[in-house]
């Protein structure tokens, strides 16, 4: 299997050049993941982020012909040939696969990503319904691995002042967890017409997301919310 | 050398969850904090843990913490310390609902309370019918605690030090510990951070074996830290092999799986847990359904072609119970098997999973050691907590559900005795030059060029090793001739080479750091495995395979220093209630 990767590292090259790998034999189920670290194998010097292995973490998401994944949960039997392995668009990098996500963790910050309970601390736990709970089901399982932010075309054009749908996913997060008691705060935050409003629901963030979640639905549910309070 | 340096009140090795616990008490006091990690927070390994926490809330049945002790103590096969083992089993209600009010998505009850599941080794009672003691956040238990740590510290401004490898602490010729260099790895530069304490919450080293539950990352770092500062490790005989992950690939499949209702079954469709452990069948301890699991594949009741392995079989459950409480899992089989659980049953065999001892602290969190005055002298300055320590509460053998517990509790008892030591220590101690040239050379050494071994060869080896000669089943000779091949791989450590020997984010200096932390951590496992004449716990030894009470029941201790072992007692005296003292462990 051929495939095509992109390589700079700032502190030798003038500039980036795609190199080309080889795999002879792939076996049945064999990930993404697993062919990269072949050929570090052959090429140590070939740089990638990557942790659990398993989807959990959200370290190692890379963009495959054109297409923004986690390599160890991508299939190579999905895959066209030449596989071109690019890192993630639209953030500074730092070498080969590697980009500098502090952009996007600071967007993600800027959401105050945290439960906000003004209310007293009761001895046990505050109650909350199984439905109240299944309100944050698909939202607290994002892993943070960027795929959907930096495929977004919106965010692209307007990486300093669209927070992304990473960010607004865990935005709504807390504003629908019925714990959370900040909820005029942080629509006061989302308002303007960049933060919140850039989202064209072109939806790429929902066709990548390995976690399969729905940020633009998320966004639009802000948005609704946002309407009724102002109302 | 020039070398950048900055200063702390407390420094904090490691973000998953014992780190991140510590950070936020610490940083909500007073104190000047820095957490480093080798990868960014939320990567931390605590990710991954899916089945739960324990604490006995009593919220599906009664309940109560001296069950969840008893119930420890005997998991450990008696050698837990029972003072440690009360303290964390009183205190987890109370760190259960802080979590809570952080904002951990806990599963939720009808009636708005925390949702609890059974577990393996869990009784009512003193040995009695299955108890309901895992809270869980669906099965995605340890994402949820993970990153609200993570937010929590975001709001209590934390100061980061992300993708930053700790590679030595420095230590004075007093034996205070300093602080720690580490290496920027974005630049690939080293840094000084001094500090008035030191917590290694650098978690587990299962890659250390081939077939792992473990991450990538989950190296043994602060375990050699520790070595390599003088330091010994407690107890590392004793590796916990869980019973279900995914043959061949070693993916874990939570013990929830069988909380929720799972079996397994042989290559003749025998429920064979029914022979081992009549009463508590699936759901014994986990060293239990490991060595059953094992058994039945050796006498050639295995499934599939290779006859290596059994099934866990989840398809009578409904798709309703697994997508609400196992959708990891579903996930996970569907991925990287292609089948679907609720139809078809999951190939499982042991895989390596657990460390139960790692570097011995006192119920504080400080690191204690055999210096001048006994076993229970504290190193200054230095505290550990999360799987690198050793406390110990999980003695021979963790309980499912402990370990997040466990992290938890003395992540944040020890920040409460940092934030003390602060108060008595208002000053830095001098540090001088001398005792950072040794973690300096450590790194220079890896510039060294031309040809010779590679990394990955040598760690390759050191897995395979480990997984032949030093796995569920252990005699003298196999752990002999698997020390043999750990030293010669210790040797040629020596002549190995990078090629790459650029700066910036050069990952395979870090994979070289890396190794030389699995060699340290491989050889105390073996040679406190030799060392153990007896069987306990996760510890089974063929030649000697019974529990040795009279002669066995103490903590070995490895010192990296002519790979000598020495022992202390087990402490058996629990803080308030009566002793539990040994008896046969049947479930
Ligand atoms: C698949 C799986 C499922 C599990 N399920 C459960 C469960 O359901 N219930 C339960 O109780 N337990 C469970 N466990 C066990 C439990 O998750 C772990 O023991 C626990 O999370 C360890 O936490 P920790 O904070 O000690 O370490 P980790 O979360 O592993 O964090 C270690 C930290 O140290 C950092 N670090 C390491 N080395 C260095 C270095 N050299 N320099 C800088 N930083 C470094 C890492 O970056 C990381 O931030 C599970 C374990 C696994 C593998
Ligand atoms: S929403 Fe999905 S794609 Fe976006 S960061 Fe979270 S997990 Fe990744």
């Amino acid at each position: 299997m051929r495939f095509s990767i992109y390589r700079y590292n700032p502190e030798t090259d003038a500039e980036p050049r795609m190199q080309r790998f080889e795999l002879e034999s792939v076996s049945r189920g064999m990930m993404l993941l697993d062919a990269l670290l072949r050929f570090k194998e052959q090429d140590e010097s070939l740089v990638f982020r990557h942790a659990c292995g398993e989807g959990h973490c959200g370290a190692d998401g890379v963009n495959v012909n054109g297409v923004n994944v986690l390599a160890c949960t991508t299939r190579l039997s999905i895959l066209r040939e030449p596989v071109q392995v690019t890192p993630l668009p639209g953030l500074p990098v730092i070498r080969d696969l590697v980009v500098d996500m502090e952009a996007f963790f600071s967007q993600y910050r800027a959401v105050r990503p945290y439960l906000i309970a003004d209310d007293p601390e009761p001895e046990v736990e505050r109650r909350q319904s199984p439905e109240q709970r299944a309100g944050l089901d698909g939202s607290f399982e994002c892993i943070l691995c960027a795929c959907c932010t930096t495929q977004c075309p919106s965010w692209q054009n307007n990486p300093e002042r669209y927070l992304g749908p990473a960010a607004l996913l865990q935005a709504w997060r807390f504003l629908n967890d019925s714990r959370d008691t900040a909820t005029e705060e942080r629509l006061n935050d989302l308002a303007g017409p960049y933060a919140l409003f850039r989202c064209r629901t072109v939806m790429n963030c929902v066709n990548v997301c390995p976690k399969d979640l729905n940020p633009t639905e998320a966004i639009g549910r802000i948005r609704r919310l946002m309407l009724k309070s102002s109302l | 050398m020039n070398l950048p340096r900055r200063r702390f009140d407390a420094l904090i090795i490691g973000a998953g969850g014992g780190g991140l616990r510590a950070a936020l008490q610490l940083a909500r006091g007073e104190a000047h904090v820095a957490v480093v990690s080798k990868v960014f927070p939320t990567r931390s390994h605590t990710v991954a843990a899916h089945g739960g926490i324990n604490a006995a809330l009593a919220h599906v049945v009664p309940d109560n913490w001296h069950w969840h002790m008893y119930d420890t103590v005997k998991g450990s096969d008696y050698l837990g310390d029972q003072d440690a083992i009360e303290y964390l089993c009183r205190a987890a209600p109370r760190v259960v609902y802080e979590l809570e009010h952080m904002g951990v998505p806990f599963s939720r009850l009808p009636d708005g309370r925390i949702y609890q599941r059974p577990f393996g080794a869990q009784s009512q009672d003193f040995g009695g019918a299955q108890a309901f003691r895992t809270c869980a956040a669906a099965d995605r238990t340890g994402h949820a605690i993970l990153q609200t740590l993570y937010q929590q510290n975001i709001r209590a401004r934390t100061h980061f030090f992300d993708e930053h490898f700790a590679l030595d602490l420095i230590r004075d010729t007093d034996g205070h510990v300093l602080g720690a260099l580490v290496l920027d790895m974005a630049s690939g530069e080293p840094l000084l951070i001094e500090s008035k304490t030191t917590l290694l919450a650098t978690g587990g080293a299962a890659q250390i074996y081939k077939t792992s539950s473990n991450a990538s990352i989950n190296t043994g770092d602060g375990l050699g830290m520790a070595l390599r500062a003088g330091i010994p490790l407690q107890d590392m005989e004793f590796f916990q092999f869980h019973p279900t992950g995914i043959v061949g690939k070693g993916i874990l499949i939570t013990e929830g799986a069988r909380g929720e209702g799972g079996f397994l079954v042989n290559g003749r469709g025998e429920r064979f847990m029914d022979r081992y452990a009549p009463n508590s069948k699936d759901l014994a301890g986990r060293d239990v359904v490991s060595r059953a699991v094992m058994t039945e594949i050796r006498e050639g009741r295995g499934c599939g072609e290779h006859e290596n392995h059994v099934e866990l079989r989840l398809d009578h459950l409904g798709t309703e119970v697994v997508n609400s409480l196992l959708p990891v899992i579903r996930d996970i089989c569907q991925t990287f098997l292609g089948i679907d659980v609720s139809r078809e049953a999951i190939p499982v065999a042991p895989t390596a999973h657990y460390m139960m001892g790692g570097i011995p602290t006192d119920r504080q969190g400080r690191v204690v050691a055999p210096e001048r005055h006994g076993a229970e002298e504290a190193v200054p300055g230095l505290y550990a907590a999360g799987e690198c320590a050793c406390v110990s509460v999980h003695g021979a053998n963790r309980l499912g559900g402990n370990s997040l517990l466990d992290i938890l509790v003395f992540g944040r008892a020890a920040a409460n005795h940092i934030a003390e030591y602060l108060g008595e220590h208002r000053y830095h101690r001098p540090l001088h030059q001398g005792s950072v040239d040794f973690a300096l050379e450590r790194l220079a050494r890896w510039d060294r060029t031309g040809s010779g071994e590679t990394v990955p060869g040598l760690r390759e080896e050191l897995k395979s090793t480990m997984d032949w000669h030093c796995g569920v089943f252990r005699d003298e000779t196999v752990l002999k001739a698997g020390l043999d091949k750990l030293l010669d791989i210790e040797r040629r450590l020596d002549d190995a080479r990078l090629r790459d020997h650029s700066r910036r984010f050069n990952t395979a200096r870090i994979e070289a750091l890396e190794l030389e932390n699995l060699v340290e951590t491989a050889l105390a496992t073996v040679v406190s495995a030799l060392g153990r004449t007896e069987s306990r716990g996760a510890h089974y030894r063929e030649d000697f395979p019974q529990r040795d009470d009279a002669q066995w029941l103490r903590h070995s201790l490895y010192h990296r220093d002519g790979r000598q072992l020495e022992y202390k007692p087990v402490r058996m005296k629990p803080l308030s209630v009566d002793s539990i003292p040994p008896s046969i462990r049947e479930y």
